[in-house]
């Protein structure tokens, strides 16, 4: 029971919903960058919400299957194809043994997750089976896949499915997506050190428009903008940093600290990206641009939540769906 | 109760909080951030997922919705910020003076020790003067991070404190042992890095096969003791 790559992509790794309660001794969490890309992925095939699922980044691998296996696409659209016919993402789909997945332009979206029915069969380290390429741990021998790699499956189930002319079946029913993104400014709440901004680059802070920097990755999105500047120059004693904190640089640019950020930092921290806007911040690449908007810590609650239960429910629909058809 | 200096709460993002005291770094405080540390791990406030001391402040990250069940209207960050001012307030056993002793092994010799000629120079002593200092004293772990397992010590001795290198080595190989200001540390893998590098220690830092894969801990007290170079490249093979 396995999938194979055929072609090696930029960065694909397993990732889960992170590695948590290790942070004391400098161990990041890691995990999935676009959380509901990895959710729906899942919710789709009928797994948990935070099993393995393969995060691809563009260009993104080649697969083969070596199995019939249910799969299901979310993300990014790199334009998915199996063995040279289009493929949708957001549905879930039938694959047949000996078929290749392979994508061609990017259409949108930095991160295209896969996920299989089952889910794969990855190294835990730390209760995660998040990729850490830093320490070698978790995922698949805690580095990128390459050419040639297997991926064992857990227990994906065994289907009877006849194919006609295609080797592939798409399920006739798609995750609707469009309220879990935000199509507006990335939100975030004040930090810290935003009371010691000057009054102007206040305003500036929170008009201007960023660009994402080529040097952005997992660990952190680097800006371009207006630099900004402080009342006065306070030298930081080092404290815990998290996923979605914004520093501010000595050059007066921003971070925004991603998935595989450090555990702690010593740089001003503006703000802080709210958890219900980091999936789609996750979904831009460099060159990409947007604003800033402040909402109050009680507003980012309550959006987290909306958006959980959207999930929820996507959750629930699927899960009716794919019964439903399997009985049939 | 905890914290006869002036702290604060405030939320470092929306699943994450943040209780800071004074700012400076200080021994007594840090052993109070590590009493904290300890009584919330052993008395886990449901829904927080990681509890990180730092050098004079202490944050928990937290899952929101799991919160937010036990907050009931208030937000998750009111809810935690009273239980936190609570916890302070209630008597919190401090835990002892060194929670634990550890000797480390470095090898001081040049060929592996890329500053130390450097700083001896800079700091007018001799090679064997400026072994002396650094291992001549007791270090205590303030925190860990950076790199898993990547343990922040100090303080050195004013006679070697060095600002860190102007541009950070594209390179720094696992063991290194640095001087960054007032702090020491041990590179646990290889990385990029700034600190001043005046040694290497064989010992394995950071070792994610054990259960515990940290080698040091906060609040730790740590002596480094000087190795040849014959000894340091067959460590731990007798």
């Amino acid at each position: 029971m396995s999938i194979r790559i055929h072609k090696s992509g930029l960065l694909d790794t397993l990732q889960d919903e992170g590695r948590y309660g290790y942070q004391h001794l400098g161990v990041n969490p890691g995990g999935a960058m676009d959380r509901i890309a990895m959710h729906i992925a899942n919710a789709l095939v009928g797994n948990q919400p935070n099993e393995t699922v393969l995060e691809m980044h563009f260009p993104a691998a080649e697969i083969l299957f070596e199995e019939t296996l249910l799969i299901a696409l979310a993300g990014a659209d790199f334009s998915a194809t199996i063995n040279g016919k289009e493929l949708p993402i957001l549905h879930p789909v039938l694959i047949s043994k000996g078929s290749i997945l392979a994508f061609g332009k990017r259409k949108y979206g930095a991160r295209v997750y896969l996920s299989v029915q089952g889910g794969f069969t990855a190294d835990t380290w730390l209760n995660s089976t998040s990729t850490n390429t830093k320490v070698n741990a978790g995922g698949f021998h805690g580095r990128a896949l390459q050419k040639n790699d297997q991926l064992l499956l857990n227990n994906p189930g065994t289907f009877s499915f006849v194919f006609t002319d295609h080797a592939f079946e798409v399920l006739p029913w798609k995750a609707k997506t469009a309220e879990l993104y935000t199509t507006n400014s990335i939100r975030f709440i004040a930090g810290a050190e935003f009371g010691n901004l000057h009054n102007q680059s206040i305003v500036v802070m929170k008009t201007q428009v960023y660009t994402i920097s080529r040097d952005s990755d997992r660990m952190g999105y680097r800006l371009q903008a207006g630099p900004l500047t402080t009342l006065s120059h306070q030298e930081m004693i080092s404290t815990a940093v998290t996923r979605g904190t914004i520093q501010l640089l000595p050059n007066g640019q921003l971070i925004i600290l991603m998935a595989d950020h450090q555990t702690t930092g010593g740089y001003p921290r503006m703000g802080h990206v709210i958890t219900a806007d980091l999936p789609t911040l996750a979904q831009m690449q460099a060159g990409e641009t947007f604003q800033l908007q402040e909402i109050n810590p009680e507003q980012s609650e309550d959006l987290f939540f909306e958006q959980e239960m959207n999930l929820q429910q996507l959750q629930n629909a699927c899960n009716f769906r794919l019964q439903e058809y399997l009985k049939a | 109760m905890l914290f006869s200096s002036p702290y604060r709460i405030y939320s470092s993002g929306d699943h994450s909080i943040t209780i800071e005291a004074g700012n400076q770094i200080d021994t007594k405080i840090n052993q109070e951030i590590i009493s904290l540390f300890h009584d919330l791990s052993a008395n886990r406030i449901r829904g927080v997922k990681d509890i990180i001391p730092a050098f004079q402040s202490l944050t928990l990250i937290y899952d929101i919705t799991i919160c937010k069940k036990e907050a009931g209207n208030q937000s998750v960050f009111t809810f935690l910020s009273a239980l936190l001012e609570l916890r302070i307030k209630q008597p919190i056993a401090i835990a002892n003076a060194a929670s634990r002793r550890i000797n480390i092994p470095v090898c001081y010799d040049s060929s592996i020790a890329p500053d130390i000629a450097l700083l001896a120079e800079l700091h007018t002593l001799s090679i064997e003067e400026l072994i002396e200092i650094h291992t001549g004293k007791e270090y205590r772990v303030y925190m860990i991070g950076f790199l898993p397992g990547f343990a922040y010590m100090g303080t050195v001795d004013q006679r070697i404190v060095t600002a860190r290198k102007s541009v950070p080595r594209t390179f720094v190989p696992a063991g290194s042992v640095g001087i960054a200001g007032e702090q020491t540390g041990i590179y646990p893998f290889g990385s990029a890095g700034g600190w001043q590098l005046i040694g290497r220690t064989p010992i394995t830092m950071f070792d994610p096969k054990n259960e515990i894969p940290c080698y040091l801990q906060p609040g730790d007290e740590v002596r480094f003791f000087s190795i040849t170079l014959s000894e340091y490249k067959n460590w731990g093979q007798s």
